[in-house]
């Protein structure tokens, strides 16, 4: 039994996906929609960790492979089926794609300049979106399904919706509710096992090698490109799934998803997790994910609640410096979180962890055999 | 027989500095050739043209019948020659092993190869060759400590390792002891010997002259960009250009 084991790490992490309904109980956490959110902005990070923690190279343009995922799903969903499996193929498969056209061009410079490129074509994607590209993208309102959408497979098959607008589905089984979860766990699982593999192959190793001396790469016999590019549309794809899956839970696409905030937010996820750990993005997710949930939940009553036992003026003072912090302003207590992770953990929540483990081993005396996971 | 490597007429310049002028040099199959030259001459400068991180301006370098002017650096490495660089380059965040590891991957899957499901606990092989490397260079004891934590001879020995594990048809070597303990020159001497023996051709750039004339079968001396002479250990000892060119800067200093 060790994690060095792919098989013994899959089990474990496929136990605890889908068992989260049970675990994130005690919390309040294990209602679909927030677990469907881990699941998908899971896919994103994982998928966007193979980018930056393997190679190094920062992007920050990968909201827009979401958002054409997202939109490639729906209209999917409008013209093929209803069925969420072409949806999620082709959501993948054309976000791949498009991240190959950006990737080639973005990878002509490296670091900050990089940087700044998949920047500036995300937000022309977003741009486009809501204007010359209003016939795909509908614009302000957003793509969305209509009863009339032609829907060929489904025709095909004789699905004919008879009142309201159809419903995702995966050969009918409804994706909403705990159902729309495990199908987002499901893949989710096997996008953790693209990672693993990665992250324990030889291509994997030559992308860590490329984060730490690029120069050494090339006069050691390597052309480096074609290994960032490969990393690059391997983590647009990712982004594209996600986008997709985005569109399986809740059937409609707006550019807002392919804003720049879209891209910052899976950086800080990575980061605040522990970039270039296979798990890390996945806590960044959970963290940010979960406390959003609570914190963005919060108003003025239910502060002045929770601070009712004591003095009413010392209430009244704390309700009125906590505010700025929840509801609206929960970017500002994400912004407060990320400093301190970055200022005191830069290898994020997993540095802490193996501080942790590695501060009670030495307590306990236990010397010898460790066996961390990479 | 003709030379494995032909330097011809190759000039480079920075600006108004000539950093080097119509340099010629052949370096025979097998053999081990040593530039030396005092600081400034152009022996970094000649190494580069060669690997392909500088271009020189006019001139050619034929290695084993091929233009190397204009290549790709890794498209040079996969040609068979292959350089370990005055300053230690390594990879600091990997570990010793992998650090070795990768140059024998670029050995087998050349400039780019996409195998993201292959197993890296199952390249033993790779690893093996890796490990018997680092044995080369006795480093082999601390091959999972981090490269980026050793000390700066070891570094290099490191690099060495990382340059022998590819078998290059020819070894360019950029001060191979500079900022070594004296033990630690002697054993990389040592080792260097023992390659000569294997036949694997050597291009040395080196200050120490106890490690030049234990090593060298040819000498060539560069001076301010120009080869002002070039033979065997004896008659480049006894060559008064050198003695000149050598005793001039040591007078300066």
């Amino acid at each position: 039994m060790s994690l060095k084991n792919n098989l013994v790490v899959m089990l474990l992490f496929s136990a605890i996906v889908l068992s989260a309904p049970w675990w994130l109980a005690p919390i309040g956490a294990n209602y679909p929609d927030l677990l469907q959110k881990f699941a998908i902005f899971g896919l994103f990070a994982i998928g966007f960790n193979i980018l930056f923690g393997l190679t190094g190279y920062l992007s920050f343009g990968h909201a827009a492979f979401l958002g054409v995922g997202s939109y490639t799903a729906v209209w999917s969903f409008k013209l093929l089926t209803m069925n969420v499996i072409p949806a999620v193929i082709l959501g993948t498969l054309v976000s791949g794609v498009f991240a190959l056209l950006i990737g080639w061009l973005s990878l002509r410079r490296s670091g900050i300049y990089f940087s700044i490129l998949t920047l500036a074509f995300a937000q022309m994607s977003y741009s486009l979106a809501y204007s010359v590209l209003t016939p795909i993208t509908n614009g302000e309102t957003g793509l969305q399904l209509s009863q009339q959408d032609p829907r060929v497979l489904d025709a095909m098959a004789g699905i004919v919706p008879t009142e309201g607008l159809p419903t995702t589905n995966l050969f009918g089984m409804p994706m909403s509710g705990y159902s729309g979860f495990y199908f987002c766990a499901v893949l989710l699982i096997i996008g953790f096992w693209v990672t693993l593999k990665i992250f324990r192959s030889p291509y994997g190793l030559k992308l860590t090698a490329i984060k730490s001396n690029t120069m050494r790469m090339k006069y050691t016999g390597f052309n480096t490109r074609p290994y960032l590019l490969s990393a690059f549309v391997i983590s647009g794809m990712f982004a594209g799934l996600a986008g997709s899956l985005m569109a399986v839970t809740d059937p409609l696409a707006g550019a807002e998803r392919m804003q720049w905030t879209a891209s910052g937010e899976v950086v800080l996820m990575t980061i605040l997790g522990g970039a270039g750990t296979l798990i890390g993005p996945l806590l960044g997710v959970g963290i940010i994910k979960y406390f959003e949930n609570i914190f963005s939940a919060l108003n003025d009553s239910a502060l002045r609640a929770a601070y009712d036992f004591l003095p009413a003026g010392l209430a009244d003072f704390l309700t009125t410096v906590t505010s700025p912090f929840v509801g609206e302003g929960w970017h500002l207590t994400l912004g407060l979180l990320f400093m301190l992770v970055v200022i005191f953990l830069p290898g994020g929540v997993m540095q802490g962890i193996s501080l942790i483990s590695r501060f009670l081993r030495r307590r306990l005396g236990m010397a010898g055999e460790s066996g961390g996971a990479s | 027989m003709s030379p494995i490597l032909d330097i011809d007429n190759v000039s480079k310049t920075f600006g108004g500095l000539h950093a080097l002028s119509d340099v010629n040099l052949k370096v025979e199959e097998g053999e081990t050739h040593a530039i030396i030259g005092p600081n400034g001459a152009g022996k970094s400068t000649l190494l580069n043209c060669c690997i392909g991180r500088l271009e020189p301006d006019t001139g050619s370098v034929t290695f084993n019948g091929r233009n190397m002017v204009g290549m790709e650096p890794w498209d040079i490495n996969h040609a068979g020659m292959v350089r370990v660089f005055q300053t230690p380059e390594i990879f600091p965040d990997l570990n010793l092993l992998e650090n070795v590891m990768i140059p024998a991957l670029a050995k087998r899957d050349g400039t780019f190869r996409f195998n993201p499901f292959r197993s890296l606990a199952r390249e033993t092989e790779i690893r093996d060759r890796a490990m018997s490397a680092l044995a080369d260079v006795s480093l082999d004891r601390f091959w999972n400590h981090h490269a980026g934590s050793i000390s700066r001879g070891d570094k290099r020995r490191l690099e060495l390792a990382m340059g022998l594990v590819q078998e290059p048809k020819l070894l360019l070597l950029d001060e191979p002891t500079a900022g070594m303990a004296r033990l630690d020159t002697n054993r990389t001497i040592d080792l260097l010997k023992q390659i000569k023996e294997s036949g694997m051709t050597k291009v040395i750039i080196e200050h120490d002259m106890h490690v030049v004339f234990s090593l060298a079968d040819r000498i060539s001396v560069l001076a301010q960009g120009r080869i002002i002479a070039s033979g065997t250990p004896d008659e480049i000892r006894n060559s008064p250009k050198v003695k000149e060119a050598y005793l001039g800067e040591s007078e300066d200093e």
